[in-house]
């Protein structure tokens, strides 16, 4: 067993976790923020995205230990307040999403993707969300809420 | 899926990770970004003994310039080195091949040391250092890119050996071009051609070629570098260079592709990444 | 009063589920947890066909935190045969088919073993503890020659790899074939896919042992259907078990299934007397979750010169895999009467041979049996078109129903009850540019581009609406296809609906709040829709081919139409007025002539409830349910149309652009409509560009994981673009027809076509799916050897 310190969504947790424990999986079973889901054991779908110390990542290709001393923000700490973030919002507004289980991945890397480039295209919307699967959407409108996500960032700030 | 039961050790210096890797031998494995170890422990593809975790090495990370050529950490990630401005500056060809490897997420996390060390000819990057004819220090010795790739998956490092720097000399002003080809945005490249030109008044002065996943290691298409000394930089002189691109190459057969198809590939897409590089100078 | 407020049938509302969906706070079967929750794990197969001489489980039985690991042989007295519930003709063939194999393994992920311990990782580690002892035998691959006399069987005991033989024959072909100018025959192939929803399977079975009660959670589209099945399966009493759908992640048919697992979780949580969970992997699902499709297919076309149809032909092998499951042996019937689709003809003839062979068991994939229908036959009009030297559109205007013909009675028998082929087809030349796309195809082909242009057309129809219970006993189908909704208003005026539909993704809560709100007229906000779980919505058939708002939808608005009707009777009584001199709209009674009396739904609703003023002998409460069983199936279609480049030297194919106009009747709600399609798109076009499930030649699946089987991601689909017109279908009072499947059904073949449009210049007429670049290159070569 090893001994990690991890905060998770605004919260700080002290555990003694098997090296071999997933981050998804300590996330999910160890701490009940079943927020995030798994949807594949090679990092292909994404649908366990979330970000490490201020960047994305696939938490079931990451160990715990891994986490250790870092601060995790998941699907479930997105909202603040009780206020949407803007990309929740837009994916509700432009029914981005069907059966939802493709979402928390989907939305964490849309948030990484426009902390990077805050004016993408379509085409830079399309190429950042390679690394998340969904099987509903046919991605069209999860396209469209990331721009409109971003137009509405871009309004708030100007 | 989930990984067989391992030790885990996380070393904070260079000498401590040696010593634990030269006490674990052959069962343990160096955790770097962990994008493709950590799918093969799910699908115990991976029994390790012991995992040394080399992810909070600091001295392992960070790119310097150093004279004629650029000294890259092995732990550097992908996400770093493709957005680096020295990188970009010396050896785009590298930035721009990064920028192909999977997708943001697995580039947060995976290291351009960690993608050398696994010695995939499928993965983007050994036929980029390959072309660079780059050097790979590791805590013994320092290995020619030449030298580094042994066999699929397999590397030139011992077990107690740890890969730290990626030595990369500087082809500045230099044209390049990766040209990956895959099925789908995440797939694998079927065939992927790494090409870097010294250009010289509408003429090819010299060219390197790496090519991906057309053998069980990376391989210069060494033909067509010498063809292509010397010739025009126009479509059939090119054309006529890089129809030798496949000679010397050893191509696997899975579900995407036959050893024919991806030697034409290998053709055509030599031509493509060569055009491309030797088109006009483009600014990093 | 006015009556001008928005119909809510029809309106963009934003999605009710979503709110829980987009922060995380889901309900996913792998979330439930209990106290003392063991972890079942399986051990399966790594052979596609063997004899298991010996399967010993006591080492793992020994590993720490194991519970309890069992072979088939410990489990053989209990977990019985999971059922095949469509045995498709008299002559057809069913094998035993335990979840936990005794004797002999069958395809690559057959399960062997199974471990029982306190966590999945004990679990998982307990599997590597078990010892079995396989000899190899002979797999079946090959649909054909699985049929020839020496073939190696798959079930011995059966003689015969031959699992069934249907045949419908329409007319006299061989005769309208004798009167034809031109006969055309092609082979195509439709690949096996895996289905891949996003959220891998799951089930958690929580006993009360004394009391023999059950609670099954199950990512499953079919918890009423499930329920029935196991009660069946295991002899745990029906009413003894409740089963629960909670938030399920996708299914497209593959959660349309009894499957072994849930038979597994049941019976162990009942030996052990503990909560039971299982998970599946995504490499775990790739092997043991059914996949589709899976069928060669023999069609032959028989036109005049002048590209009338005379007749058609199709001759099916179905690949059912090792096993037939739930519906496995129907899904390519489903099928049989949509080969003709739009088109007028003389005769047809269907033939289907379903053949067992050592891989994962197939059974419904979204469509399931109607695209592989609409593939062969759009294909086939193309292939058509290019012999004749006809425009491909030209050709279809020139046989298909034309609008004023409806109702029409296709050559296959089937009715279809409203359509029009020319309107949707107009409209979506006119989006798609087809005339400036048809002059670049020239030019580019004229210029000998390396990249050509390929225009591809998909004029489909399907059947939606599963289905009239009769024609399920015709066909031999031991379920009926109707379906089930009660509304019930409550005191304070708001509205329950329970619908027997079980949505994983489509949006009903939504929908039928819509449906509802629009009949009681009452706000949307103050419908609640119950669903999903045998206890809350205990009667209905579930969520499968685009049935949910054709039948389900429709009880719900016939149901409102109940309830509307005793309100009815109520507010008369209570406004001392002849029920027909009530008026109802916006939710107010009102009596004709004096509009200031009224009386709401909402206070007739508390009235009900106190019952203090009722009518003689009315009974109180305000409710109603409606059970509807459809008279016949409804016909969505539409015109699709692609234009892709194809890259002549490497192969490559790339989407250019994407229109499609459907006609699926009236709207419920076009936002939930327009996701229906396009992701109907992405699934239709990865079987045309991308997905295939692969064997080996000892069949192994070679695509087992996300790696290997290649879901499009955002990158490589294009941007779609969709309109539609509407032909109300005149079966039913919403004249609502479906969406679910359409854009899957009407896209494979519109990719394919147009990837063989581009190449025909060049001599191509056919290229295999998925259209790989190395298959279309080497149709490229071919062509190019051929022409020499």
């Amino acid at each position: 067993m090893t001994r990690i310190s991890v905060k998770v969504d605004g919260t700080g947790y002290e555990d003694d976790v098997e090296p071999r424990l997933l981050l998804i999986h300590y996330l999910r079973d160890h701490l009940g923020r079943t927020g995030t889901p798994v949807g594949c054991d090679t990092g292909n779908c994404g649908a366990c995205t979330v970000d490490l110390d201020g960047s994305t990542v696939k938490s079931c290709s990451v160990l715990a230990v891994q986490a250790d001393g870092g601060e995790v923000t998941t699907v479930q700490g997105l909202a603040e307040n009780g206020e949407l973030h803007p990309l929740q919002k837009a994916f509700h507004d432009q029914h981005a999403l069907q059966c939802g289980y493709c979402t928390p991945g989907m939305l964490m890397a849309a948030r990484d993707l426009l902390a990077e480039n805050p004016h993408p295209t379509p085409e830079d919307v399309r190429h950042g969300l390679e690394g998340n699967l969904c099987r509903c959407t046919g991605y069209q409108n999860i396209v469209k809420a990331v721009l409109a996500a971003a137009g509405e960032q871009r309004e708030a700030t100007s | 899926m989930i990984p067989a039961a391992f030790e885990y050790a996380r070393p904070d210096s260079i000498g401590e990770a040696v010593r634990l890797l030269s006490r674990g031998g052959d069962e343990t494995k160096v955790l770097a970004g962990g994008q493709s170890l950590m799918p093969m422990l799910r699908m115990r593809l991976s029994f390790p003994d012991l995992v040394v975790d080399v992810g909070r090495i600091d001295e392992l990370r960070g790119v310097r310039d150093d004279g004629d050529r650029l000294v890259i950490g092995a732990m550097t990630t992908h996400h770093d080195v493709m957005r680096d401005p020295l990188v970009r500056e010396h050896a785009g060809l590298l930035a721009a091949a990064t920028a192909t490897v999977a997708d943001p997420a697995v580039r947060h996390r995976g290291t351009l040391g960690g993608s050398l060390a696994h010695a995939d000819p499928a993965g983007d990057l050994p036929a980029v250092v390959l072309a660079l004819d780059a050097e790979l220090v590791t805590t013994e010795r320092t290995i020619r890119a030449a030298e580094f790739f042994r066999d699929y998956l397999q590397s030139a490092l011992a077990p107690d050996e740890l890969l730290t720097q990626i030595r990369v000399p500087k082809l500045t002003g230099w044209g390049y071009h990766y040209e990956k080809f895959h099925r789908v945005a995440q797939a694998w490249a079927v065939v992927g051609v790494a090409a870097a030109v010294r250009r010289d008044n509408g003429r090819i002065a010299e060219a390197r070629i790496g090519l991906t996943n057309m053998a069980p290691t990376p391989v210069r298409a060494s033909a067509t570098e010498e063809a292509l000394a010397g010739a025009d930089a126009t479509g059939p002189a090119v054309e006529e260079a890089t129809r030798d691109a496949a000679e010397g190459t050893r191509p696997s057969a899975d579900a995407s592709a036959t050893p024919e198809y991806r030697e034409h590939l290998a053709r055509v897409l030599t031509r493509r990444a060569v055009l491309a590089a030797a088109g006009p100078e483009r600014t990093a | 009063m006015t009556t001008s407020s928005e119909p809510e049938i029809g309106r963009a509302r934003l999605r009710k589920e979503d709110a829980r969906l987009i922060t995380g706070q889901t309900n996913w079967t792998d979330n439930i947890t209990a106290p003392g929750l063991l972890h079942l794990a399986i051990l399966r197969s790594p052979m596609a066909h063997a004899r298991l001489d010996r399967v010993d489980v006591a080492a793992a039985r020994e590993r720490p935190g194991v519970i309890a690991a069992f072979s088939g042989a410990d489990l053989a007295a209990e977990q019985g045969s999971l059922p095949c519930a469509w045995p498709v003709t008299e002559d057809i063939v069913l094998p035993d088919h335990p979840p936990v194999a005794v004797d002999e393994v069958r395809y690559a992920g057959d399960p062997v073993a199974v471990v029982v311990a306190r966590d999945a990782y004990a679990a998982a580690d307990a599997l590597e503890a078990i010892e079995v002892d396989y000899t190899p035998l002979d797999p079946v691959l090959d649909l054909e020659a699985a049929l020839a006399d020496d073939s190696p069987l798959v079930h011995a005991d059966k003689d015969t790899n031959r699992c069934f033989s249907y045949h419908q024959p329409c007319g006299d072909y061989e005769a309208a074939k004798a009167r034809a100018d031109v006969v055309l025959h092609r082979r195509y192939h439709q690949q096996r896919l895996i289905p891949s929803a996003m959220e891998p399977r799951s089930v958690v079975v929580l006993p009360v042992a004394a009391a023999g009660e059950y609670t099954l959670y199950s990512a499953t589209q079919i918890p009423h259907i499930l329920r029935v099945m196991l009660a069946v399966t295991t002899g745990i009493p029906e009413h003894k078990l409740r089963v629960i759908a909670p938030d399920v992640g996708g299914g497209f048919g593959s959660k349309l299934q009894v499957y072994g697992e849930e038979v597994l979780a049941l019976i162990l949580a009942k030996r052990l007397g503990r909560p039971v969970k299982w998970t599946e992997t995504r490499s775990e699902g790739n092997l043991a979750t059914h996949h589709g499709r899976g069928q060669i297919q023999d069609i032959e076309i028989a036109a005049t010169r002048d590209g009338t149809l005379l007749g058609l032909k199709a001759d099916l092998l179905a690949d059912m895999g090792a096993y037939l499951m739930l519906l496995t042996p129907s899904i390519p019937i489903l099928g049989a009467t949509m080969f003709p689709a739009i088109y007028k003809m003389d005769a047809y003839d269907f033939r289907c041979t379903g053949v067992f062979t050592t891989q994962t068991p197939t059974d419904a994939y979204r469509g399931a049996g109607r695209p592989e229908a609409t593939y062969a036959i759009e294909r086939i009009m193309d292939d058509l078109a290019a012999e004749l030297g006809r425009d491909p559109l030209e050709l279809r205007r020139h046989n298909w129903i034309k609008h004023e013909e409806f109702p029409y009675t296709t050559v296959a028998g089937m009715t279809y009850d409203s359509g029009n082929y020319e309107a949707a087809t107009d409209r979506a030349q006119v989006l798609f540019g087809y005339d400036e796309l048809v002059a670049e195809r020239a030019k580019r082909n004229e210029q000998g581009d390396i990249f050509r242009l390929g225009i591809g057309i998909s004029t489909y129809t399907e059947m939606c609406g599963l289905a009239p219970s009769r024609w399920l006993r015709d066909m031999r189908s031991g379920a009926g296809g109707w379906e089930a909704a009660s509304i019930r208003m409550l005191p304070t005026g708001k509205a329950e609906v329970i619908t027997g539909t079980s949505p994983h993704g489509q949006g009903h809560a939504t929908a039928w709040s819509q449906i509802a709100a629009d009949v009681l007229g009452i706000p949307f906000e103050d419908v609640e829709v119950l669903h999903g779980d045998t206890k809350l919505a205990p009667v209905g058939l579930d969520t499968y081919g685009s049935r949910s708002l054709v039948v389900g939808g429709t009880a719900v608005y016939e149901a409102a139409q109940k309830v509307v009707a005793k309100a009815r009777q109520v507010a008369a009584h209570l406004m001392e007025a002849n029920e027909a001199d009530l008026e109802f709209s916006n939710g107010a009674f009102t009596v004709q002539g004096s509009p200031e009396a009224q009386k709401s739904i909402q206070e007739v609703a508390f009235a009900a409830f106190t019952s203090h003023h009722l009518p003689d002998g009315m009974q109180p409460t305000l409710s109603a349910e409606h059970v509807t069983d459809p008279d016949t199936f409804s016909f969505p279609h539409g015109t699709h149309l692609c234009a892709v480049e194809v890259d002549t030297e490497t192969g490559a194919v790339k989407i250019r652009s994407y229109v499609c106009v459907d006609d699926i009747g009236k709207v419920v709600n076009p936002l939930i409509v327009e996701g229906q399609v396009h992701g109907g798109l992405a699934q239709g076009i990865a079987q045309a560009l991308y997905e295939e499930a692969v064997y080996d030649e000892d069949g192994n699946l070679t695509s087992g994981t996300l790696a290997d089987y290649l879901v499009p991601g955002a990158p490589d689909l294009p941007e779609f673009v969709t309109d539609r017109t509407e032909t109300p279908a005149t079966s039913n009072p919403m004249g609502v027809k479906g969406v679910g499947e359409a854009g899957t059904i009407a896209s494979t073949p519109a990719v394919v076509n147009a990837v063989v449009d581009a190449l025909r210049p060049l001599g191509v007429t056919e290229i295999r799916m998925p259209c790989t670049p190395e298959r279309v290159w080497r149709a490229i070569q071919e062509a190019k050897e051929a022409s020499r």
